[in-house]
């Protein structure tokens, strides 16, 4: 569904690069999760899917065709996007946020509004309580939960997520996680998720990519990445959760 | 009530309409030009900078330059156009330099989001850069509209009528209550206008943060009112106004405001229709008879010889009159003939002083001058006629001392200085009682009151009617008493005029 071919891209020129020759194929209906240290390209890499920025080099094909053959607009208005930054308008109600992108493609106005009410209730946000609220009068992870509807609202086939589940407290967000998982399968949505929290990656995702500097290290299952790490930083990125759950196991033991 | 202060109320509705029409218009179009110029230069860096650096530097040239310069660049129209072109310039910087910082200020994820899911660069602007921004632009156009009010007031120079005319005749004719109903009027309207667009300012950041518009209900009141304030001046401003048969012109001084007035009532006694558009300065009111655009005022024969056809020396009276009318008549211009007073520079001294030097003309003021000290206006010990006479009468006097002309009077009433440059039909010359002094050896120009018309002007038969009457008619002394009535007594233009109109000879 998604593929990139040696894609590199340089902010200077090719003095650096922020993404180094990364190839990587994701398949129908398959989540990815990207994660990787800050600075190392995730959000770079997510923003060449839809051409918020152009690669340097290489290739980027959506659904079999090259990205950039296709009108920027267009493309972008069919790929969902939660954004690192949550970016809402800060002049609309949560109902104008969420519907910006089917009114872009001209739905009419009661399938509009049926569909918010869809997606707002999906990501715990009852419609009826939250539609005239403007964003300035939620929480950061109320916010961020209205990014994720916003993104899905136009029904797209393939969603890009930038660190979606951020700002939520662990309950909300293990819900929201579990929820999510379900209508993307369901749904069979294509989705690349980019993450800080193995935990999150290895729960959610059906692969894992880890990226270092620019390069894309290692791609595989949760377990591919844990039993035949390729690299150093893969091992000490899967020693986190390994350690937290042989931690948790001992704490269990001793009550039981 | 006061007879002054109703003489110039009854003249508010006129300058008020003229001040509202020149600022909302320049106001428009500045709004019109800035926004989008603005809009451009935020998206692109490499414009940003020399274009609002054009526009700075022209807010950094004083108002009353940018006049001149777009009068001088029109080919010497005046009225309401110059002042209109050069009150736009004058409103872009606030707009512009908001519209700019408001673009920027817009928050980088919101615009990266607007990109992300989908907008056009066109949408992106109206739909998400613009409203953010509005608040700041709006701010931008409440400082311009401030601005404007206040410069509107120059426009008077140039020819259109504004609150301006109350303050600068006001200042000529020393007409406290005209200053001040001037200065009211602007104050008040810059203070209306702030609060009003103050409230759309108030407005637009509230929208910024998506407070919906029921909720606003106290300042929408508000921007209904601005609405209708605007519905207004632009009705009244596009109120077809019947088109005078001629516009009777005046210089910023009392004694050209009252021969304004005379001329007008003269001219309308003959059932022409008639506006007055007073206070323009001396090249511009030349310039403005030239194009057309007055058609009647009264000049002075020293200013031709002196300052437009710039001839040194003195030829003498009646030649002076004579070159200088076959000067204008070369320019297209249509002299009608002379009023009969002069009003030229004269020195002048308190007659008990002078009865006292045993002084009665310029010649006796040789032996002392060493012991004396003189006074002039701004510009009279710059002009060659100074220079001719301390050669042809060998003047040296102790110290000369430059004032404003209403200073220089009341220093030589006080004693501080001897002598000064009256100017001969000056009513404080009379409220002084000073003795102007003879100037047998004719250092000094004469300057006799002569009545110019533009072409359209000398062909009517019903101006030649209503001039007539005047030609050769008003003494030095009649003028001079007119011109004290106003300036020294307070009394309104239009007893002068009748004053003057009873002396005629
Ligand atoms: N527009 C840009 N211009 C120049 N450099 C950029 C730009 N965007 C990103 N970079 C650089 O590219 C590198 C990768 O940035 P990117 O945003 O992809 O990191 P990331 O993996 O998403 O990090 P984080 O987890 O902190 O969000 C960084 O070194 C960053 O400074
Ligand atoms: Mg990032």
């Amino acid at each position: 569904m998604i593929e990139l071919l040696h894609v590199k891209k340089s902010f200077d020129d090719g003095a650096s690069f922020a993404v180094a020759d990364t190839s990587l194929s994701i398949a129908r209906g398959e989540l990815l999760a990207l994660i990787g240290e800050s600075g190392s390209g995730k959000t770079t890499t997510l923003k060449m899917i839809n051409r918020l920025e152009d690669p340097s080099d290489g290739k980027i094909l959506v659904a079999g065709r090259d990205v950039l053959d296709q009108n920027p607009q267009e493309l972008r208005r069919n790929i969902g996007y939660v954004f690192q930054g949550v970016g809402l308008f800060p002049h609309h109600s949560v109902a104008r946020n969420v519907a910006a992108v089917p009114e872009l493609l001209g739905w009419s106005r009661i399938d509009i509004e049926a569909r918010c009410r869809e997606v707002c209730d999906l990501v715990g946000l009852p419609f009826d309580d939250y539609a005239q609220r403007i964003p300035s009068e939620l929480s950061g992870g109320q916010q961020q939960r209205v990014g994720v509807a916003r993104a899905l609202a136009a029904r797209p086939d393939v969603l890009l997520m930038d660190e979606p589940f951020g700002a939520l407290d662990p309950i909300t967000r293990a819900g929201l996680q579990e929820e999510f998982r379900r209508i993307q399968q369901e749904l069979g949505l294509t989705v690349v998720m980019v993450t800080h929290d193995m935990t999150e990656a290895m729960l959610m995702a059906d692969r894992v990519a880890v990226m270092l500097g620019g390069e894309l290290l290692q791609v595989g299952t949760a377990s591919e990445l844990l039993n035949r790490p390729a690299h150093p930083y893969v091992t000490q990125l899967m020693e986190m959760p390994r350690r937290r759950a042989e931690r948790l196991d001992a704490l269990m033991r001793e009550e039981g | 009530m006061n007879p002054v202060l109703t003489e110039q109320l009854l003249l508010l509705p006129d300058y008020l309409q003229g001040h509202l029409a020149l600022t909302f218009a320049a106001l428009g179009a500045g709004i019109a030009l800035s926004v989008p110029l603005g809009v451009i230069a935020a998206r692109s860096p490499r414009i940003r900078h020399p274009l609002l650096a054009v526009v700075s530097m022209i807010q950094t040239v004083p108002g009353l330059a940018i006049l001149a310069l777009v009068v001088a660049l029109l080919g010497g129209q005046i009225g309401f156009v110059p002042a209109f072109i050069a009150l736009t310039l004058y409103s872009m910087l606030p707009i512009m330099r908001n519209t700019v910082s408001g673009l920027e200020g817009v928050p980088s994820d919101v615009v990266e989001a607007a990109r992300g899911i989908g907008l056009s660069p066109r949408q992106r602007l109206w739909k998400v850069e613009l409203p953010l921004a509005l608040p700041v632009v709006v701010a931008g156009i409440r400082t311009a509209a401030v601005w404007t009010v206040g410069m509107a007031t120059l426009s008077t120079l140039v020819g259109a009528s504004s609150l301006g005319n109350y303050i600068f005749i006001g200042i000529q004719t020393r007409n406290l209550t005209a200053v001040t109903v001037g200065s009211l009027a602007a104050a008040g309207l810059a203070i209306v206008l702030d609060a009003l667009i103050g409230s759309l300012q108030w407005i637009a950041e509230k929208r910024a943060v998506g407070v919906a518009m029921r909720d606003l209900k106290r300042s929408t009141a508000f921007a209904a009112a601005l609405s209708v304030l605007f519905s207004l001046a632009l009705v009244l401003t596009l109120r077809p106004e019947p088109k005078p048969d001629f516009v009777v012109g005046g210089k910023p001084f009392t004694e050209q405001y009252i021969l304004a007035s005379l001329l007008t009532e003269q001219l309308e006694a003959q059932g022409l229709r008639v506006e007055q558009n007073i206070g323009m300065g001396s090249d511009i009111i030349f310039e403005a008879i030239g194009a057309g655009t007055v058609d009647l005022y009264v000049e002075y024969s020293g200013t031709i010889w002196g300052s437009y056809m710039r001839r040194e020396g003195n030829p003498g009276r009646d030649e002076i009159n004579r070159v200088t009318q076959r000067f204008v008549s070369e320019q297209g211009l249509n002299p009608l003939g002379l009023a009969g007073f002069q009003n030229r520079y004269a020195l002048a001294m308190s007659r008990e002083r002078a009865a006292q030097l045993g002084v009665s003309s310029v010649q006796d003021l040789e032996p002392l001058a060493a012991m004396l000290q003189a006074g002039g206006d701004l510009e009279f010990f710059g002009r060659s006629e100074w220079q001719r006479l301390q050669r042809l009468y060998g003047l040296d006097f102790a110290q000369e001392l430059t004032f404003d002309a209403a200073l220089m009077y009341t220093a030589v009433e006080a004693g501080q200085v001897d002598v000064i440059s009256a100017y001969s039909t000056d009513g404080r010359v009379a409220a002084y009682d000073l003795l102007l002094l003879d100037d047998p050896r004719e250092a000094l120009l004469s300057y006799d009151a002569l009545f110019l018309a533009s072409a359209a002007a000398s062909e009517d038969e019903r101006v030649a009617a209503a001039i007539a009457p005047l030609l050769g008619a008003i003494s030095d002394e009649a003028m001079r008493a007119a011109n004290k009535m106003v300036d020294v007594d307070g009394r309104p233009v239009a007893e002068a005029v009748a004053y003057l109109r009873a002396s005629l000879n």
